[in-house]
């Protein structure tokens, strides 16, 4: 069943109306836009490409698209400083692209907020792993990449379970205690967001 | 009568506790041997003398002590009580409200003097004596919201209206029933609900949210909620659940009657007049199961709902696992007499 405060990711549409297309990408994310424009666009004309690999290999098949301008970044917040740059001092009429793992996408739409940029106006598709980002409820920490249930918070060592409750402003879904009622008694850890 | 505040508290060595006056005037939530999530919504209109329902905003006898672990908790955690910037005006209508209400139910606990915009508070419980200027927040020790919900009991949401949905854009939430204003600030309608089992799939939502979009100014609403609490704590946030989880743990058969609380909240709905926000107070009532056996129709009654409740809302509500032992200490109560409709004592 469907997560009611969970983001509902589009997909890719090319906007045609855009002046300016900026896309960032993440590992599986780039196949968004490969599958979408695999005979060429006329965007790509006017399109930016940031691209992190994130242990996925499409850096020649996204160079080969032609993009007015493309970069390979080495990580995710390389990419994202870049992004930042790359907003600030964006025109009107330019549209935001964003595909790749769920936590990728959310840190996206953190950033465009700064800019003014409204979440609903940004074409997201999500592609890859299912991994979670997870705040912890009790200290407020952030633990990345979540893929057991229940898990051991980084910061305060709690063990915790991941809650199917989901903030956009935080990105992050909610981690919660799972032995409160049972200190002695933490389930074994199964692969629950490969 | 002049009100007697109680000294006492809500952690720690847990002294709360309700006079025989306290426990009449209880809100009791089951209208019927059954329940099943409604909006059960009314008009919030006067009550009888003496009831929770008499005035607006209540006060009643635990308004200091409860004011106390107000500041405990923002002590410990200041992120209990966020606004998000475009909510000021809707901060201003919320001190405006509950001051006027106050002063109105109560002239012998609080006093508003407005002369233009300066206006002077006085909350005698409380010992505040304060003068400043509506709408110019450097005047204020703390931010509107704040200020006016330090010296309120229950919690309070303000939820902004647009977009066709309402959405969570600022509270002071210290007592709540294991859910984040912190996660949920920012959320609409449907998101923040989003954890609630069945509920959606019963349309409840989609209903409880068109009737709020149109509360009218000046006449509110109001609707009944409850759960069940171990100790009469009225931090029950998911923040601290790891701290109070373990009391759950300690419900016998010996201790359930003073241990286990039926904890009712009255929320209220109120159309804010700048801003046309509403404003979301969840007051919430604590009674032991050893207080409300001295009302035999309540203790009647609470065994047949108990009974009848479904297992994911016994789970959702967080009792499932003292549901038996709660079972057992009613069950004397219910002799399979009628009993009349309402939650009135008797």
């Amino acid at each position: 069943m469907a997560i009611k405060s969970r983001p509902v990711y589009a997909g890719f549409n090319v906007d045609i109306t855009a002046q300016q297309h900026v896309l960032a990408l993440e590992g599986q994310g780039a196949d968004a836009l490969l599958e979408k424009l695999a005979g060429g666009h006329p965007m790509l004309e006017r399109a930016e490409i940031l691209y992190v690999a994130t242990g996925s290999d499409h850096d020649a098949a996204l160079r080969a698209l032609g993009a007015a301008n493309y970069w390979l970044a080495p990580t995710a917040e390389a990419l994202r400083d870049r992004l930042s740059e790359i907003l600030a001092h964006a025109t009107m009429c330019t549209r935001l692209y964003v595909a790749g793992t769920e936590g990728f996408i959310g840190s996206i739409v953190q950033l465009a907020a700064d800019f003014g940029i409204a979440n609903a106006s940004i074409i997201k598709e999500f592609r890859g792993s299912q991994q979670r980002r997870v705040q912890c409820v009790h200290c407020k920490g952030f633990n990345d990449n979540v893929t057991i249930s229940p898990f051991q918070c980084v910061h305060c060592d709690l063990h915790l379970f991941v809650r199917d409750h989901f903030s956009v402003r935080l990105n992050a879904f909610q981690g919660v205690c799972i032995n409160a009622e049972t200190p002695d008694i933490i389930p074994p850890s199964v692969e629950m967001y490969r | 009568m002049a009100m007697i505040f109680h000294d006492e508290t809500y952690r720690d060595d847990f002294s709360f506790h309700n006079s025989p006056e306290s426990i009449r005037r209880y809100p009791f939530p089951f209208h019927e041997d059954s329940y099943m999530y409604a909006i059960n919504m009314e008009n919030h209109l006067p009550g009888k003398p003496g009831s929770s329902y008499e005035h607006p905003i209540d006060v009643d006898e635990h308004y200091v002590s409860e004011m106390r672990d107000r500041a405990i908790v923002l002590n410990e955690d200041p992120k209990r009580c966020q606004a998000l910037p475009h909510m000021m005006a809707a901060q201003w209508d919320t001190l405006e409200l509950l001051m006027t209400n106050k002063a109105r139910s109560y002239p012998d606990l609080f006093t508003l003097e407005r002369n233009g915009d300066l206006w002077h508070w006085i909350n005698q419980p409380l010992g505040i004596d304060d003068t400043f200027v509506f709408g110019d927040q450097s005047t204020l020790p703390y931010e509107p919201m704040e200020y006016i919900t330090r010296q309120a009991q229950g919690d309070f949401c303000i939820v902004d209206q647009r977009n066709d949905t309402l959405w969570m854009d600022a509270g002071m939430v210290t007592c709540q029933a294991d859910w984040s204003l912190d996660f949920d600030i920012g959320m609409n309608f449907m998101e923040w609900h989003a954890p609630v089992p069945m509920a959606h799939e019963l349309g409840i939502f989609d209903r409880a949210l068109k009737f709020l979009m149109n509360v009218q100014q000046g006449r509110p609403v109001r609707r009944l909620n409850w759960t069940m609490t171990v100790n009469p704590r009225l931090d029950t946030s998911p923040e601290n659940y790891h701290k109070w989880g373990p009391d759950k743990t300690t419900v016998t058969a010996q201790n359930i009657g003073s241990k286990l609380h039926l904890r009712c909240e009255l929320q209220s709905f109120w159309r804010l007049p700048r801003s046309n926000a509403l404003l979301f107070p969840i007051r919430q009532y604590l009674i032991s199961l050893n207080d409300i056996a001295t009302i035999p129709k309540w203790a009647c009654r609470m065994h047949r709902v108990l009974t009848t409740i479904p297992d994911s809302i016994a789970e959702y509500k967080g009792f499932s696992r003292n549901r038996q032992l709660a079972l057992d200490f009613l069950a004397p109560f219910d002799d399979g007499r009628e009993l009349t409709l309402g939650g009135e004592p008797e």
